[in-house]
């Protein structure tokens, strides 16, 4: 328990100041602006879109900004402006087989339709520091621009198959289908969380999980916590567009496009009583590019399937309420710094617990009266 | 079918490139217009959220991915023609001006001059940029060769 206090607040006023202060930086060097991280600090306004939940380049930029690059602050903060919205619809569900692909890669396929797609990845770069960057205008100039095809909207860029398809030809994939397409979609942020969940609300609650919660999970079933044998059947980055049915008008509109990374994990099964030898899946989508928490949230998805798919849970990662109860950034940091506010009153009542405590185990002592069971019963109390 | 009905895969056509103006222009066009019409709001410009859903695997379940900003903005011209619009992020002014030239492509004697200044420009450049975007994408294409090992 915490307990309101009063006063301070000449300090409180001092403290925020300071925080500006150490914000702004050097005064000498320029101030950043949120074209600048929006631009150059992508993945970073990724992360803190994906997980604030909220697709909003600019606003991600400027709660990093205003969180002094703490990405898990910046979180918060994109949370919380979140509910100063109306919630005015719900979008169609985003079709990510008709994505504009800039990356599209498979680890189980070597020749798949539409072929590897690198896109801009750190992928086979040397993890070596690049001290050009360093210099001022050490940004190398673009690589010699191709010459784009001569493409109308009469000849759009054609889709790219999945490996899911291919694979899912021949049975050997469990296929994705939908139960009930009039069902309610559970929505984690108006109805709290109930156990066990559904798939809907697994994902939602891993999608705006903490990356590094997740990505340890993921390793921990790589590790032997709860075991699934993952490929990365296909990851594909790109862009997708947005549609809305508005009530007013009764038909669809896209209302815009949004980048999104997608991870499909392919996981080996050896079969069941109702179920045939065959792989099955694990699915991880986010916003912008994120594919390291993609893939993390497609090998938790696939923990948590365990008990769908007749396995024993017994690991950490197919716990579905220690899973999604502490996946949540926003909660976590909540929880664990409000350690920090004042727990003056509750102090005090443990202090004199253990004065009291301590008062009779010194009088025990030295009157040798005590016995070792009663000493043990005097510490546990 | 009405004449409404007829008008929707035009119309979903020229939401979806006023979606994806910039702002500059459709002021531009707007302030290019030589007898610009009047127009009340109907719904002022009105910024909230879109909650996106997606598909597990894309095929299965659906569930909430997350959400994102939008604005949306519905007019009535004089001649009483309602127009709408639904764009993505927290852009009022474009959404004002989305809804308005809405409700004038609706108009079979002022569609043509809109379409040529305002919807053929937008959508030229949209398609240069996917056009663009799927070049520089190709140039990124790998073949990863198995080495075939002990020959």
């Amino acid at each position: 328990m915490y307990v309101a206090v009063k006063g301070g607040e000449a300090a409180i006023t001092s403290a925020h100041e300071l925080l500006a202060e150490a914000r702004r930086g050097d005064p000498a060097e320029p101030e950043l602006s949120l074209a600048q991280i929006g631009g150059q600090l992508t993945l970073a306004v990724d992360r803190v879109m994906t997980e604030g939940s909220v697709y909003d380049r600019e606003l991600a930029a400027l709660a990093i900004k205003q969180a002094r690059g703490d990405l898990v602050e910046a979180v918060f903060l994109l949370r919380a402006y979140r509910t100063t919205l109306p919630r005015l619809v719900a979008s169609l569900p985003l079709d990510t087989s008709a994505m504009l692909v800039r990356r599209r890669i498979s680890a189980v396929f070597k020749d798949l339709p539409g072929g590897q797609v690198l896109g801009p990845t750190f992928d086979y770069t040397h993890r070596l520091l690049d001290f050009d960057l360093a210099r001022p205008d050490g940004q190398r100039p673009p690589a010699n621009e191709p010459e784009p095809p001569a493409t109308t909207d009469d000849q759009p860029v054609a889709p790219m198959a999945r490996v899911a398809d291919i694979l899912g030809r021949e049975g050997l994939l469990q296929p994705e289908t939908e139960a009930d397409p009039c069902a309610e979609v559970g929505d984690i942020t108006r109805d709290p969380l109930t156990y066990p969940a559904g798939r809907d609300v697994r994902l939602q609650s891993l999608a705006r999980a903490d990356e590094g919660f997740l990505l340890a999970l993921g390793y921990s079933t790589q590790r032997g916590f709860g075991k699934n044998h993952p490929f990365a059947g296909e990851i594909r980055m790109g862009e997708v567009e947005v549609q809305i049915v508005p009530e007013e008008l009764g038909f669809a509109v896209s209302i815009g496009s949004l980048t999104l990374t997608e991870c499909e994990m392919v996981n080996q099964f050896k079969g069941g009583k109702s179920l045939p030898p065959q792989f099955t899946r694990g699915y991880g989508l986010s916003f912008g590019e994120s594919e390291r928490k993609a893939m993390s949230m497609a090998l938790v998805d696939r923990a948590l399937r365990c008990r769908e798919l007749g396995e024993s849970p017994g690991a950490p990662a197919q716990d579905e309420e220690f899973v999604l109860s502490h996946a949540d950034s926003v909660e976590a940091s909540g929880f664990v710094q409000h350690l920090k506010l004042p727990h003056y009153v509750d102090f005090q009542a443990e202090l004199v617990m253990v004065r009291d405590m301590r008062r009779k185990f010194e009088s025990r002592e030295t009157s040798g009266e005590e016995n070792g069971s009663e000493r043990e019963t005097a510490l546990r109390g | 079918m009405s004449a409404q009905e007829a008008m929707i895969p035009e119309r979903q056509r020229w939401m979806a490139a006023l979606a994806k103006s910039e702002e500059g222009e459709l002021e531009a066009a707007w302030a290019a217009l030589p007898e610009p019409p009047g127009y009340e709001l109907l719904r002022a410009p009105e910024v909230g959220l879109a909650m996106l859903r997606a598909r597990a695997g894309n095929t299965g379940e659906r569930f909430n991915l997350g959400e994102m900003t939008m604005t949306r903005c519905s007019v009535v011209l004089d001649d009483a023609t309602v127009g709408h619009a639904y764009l993505a992020g927290r852009r009022p002014r474009a959404a004002e001006l989305a809804a308005v030239f809405d409700a004038i492509l609706q108009s079979p004697q002022r569609r043509e001059g809109i379409e040529t200044s305002l919807i053929a420009p937008i959508t030229a450049r949209l398609a240069a940029a996917k056009a663009r975007t799927a070049a520089r994408s190709a140039a990124t294409k790998v073949e990863f060769f198995t080495m075939v090992r002990g020959e």
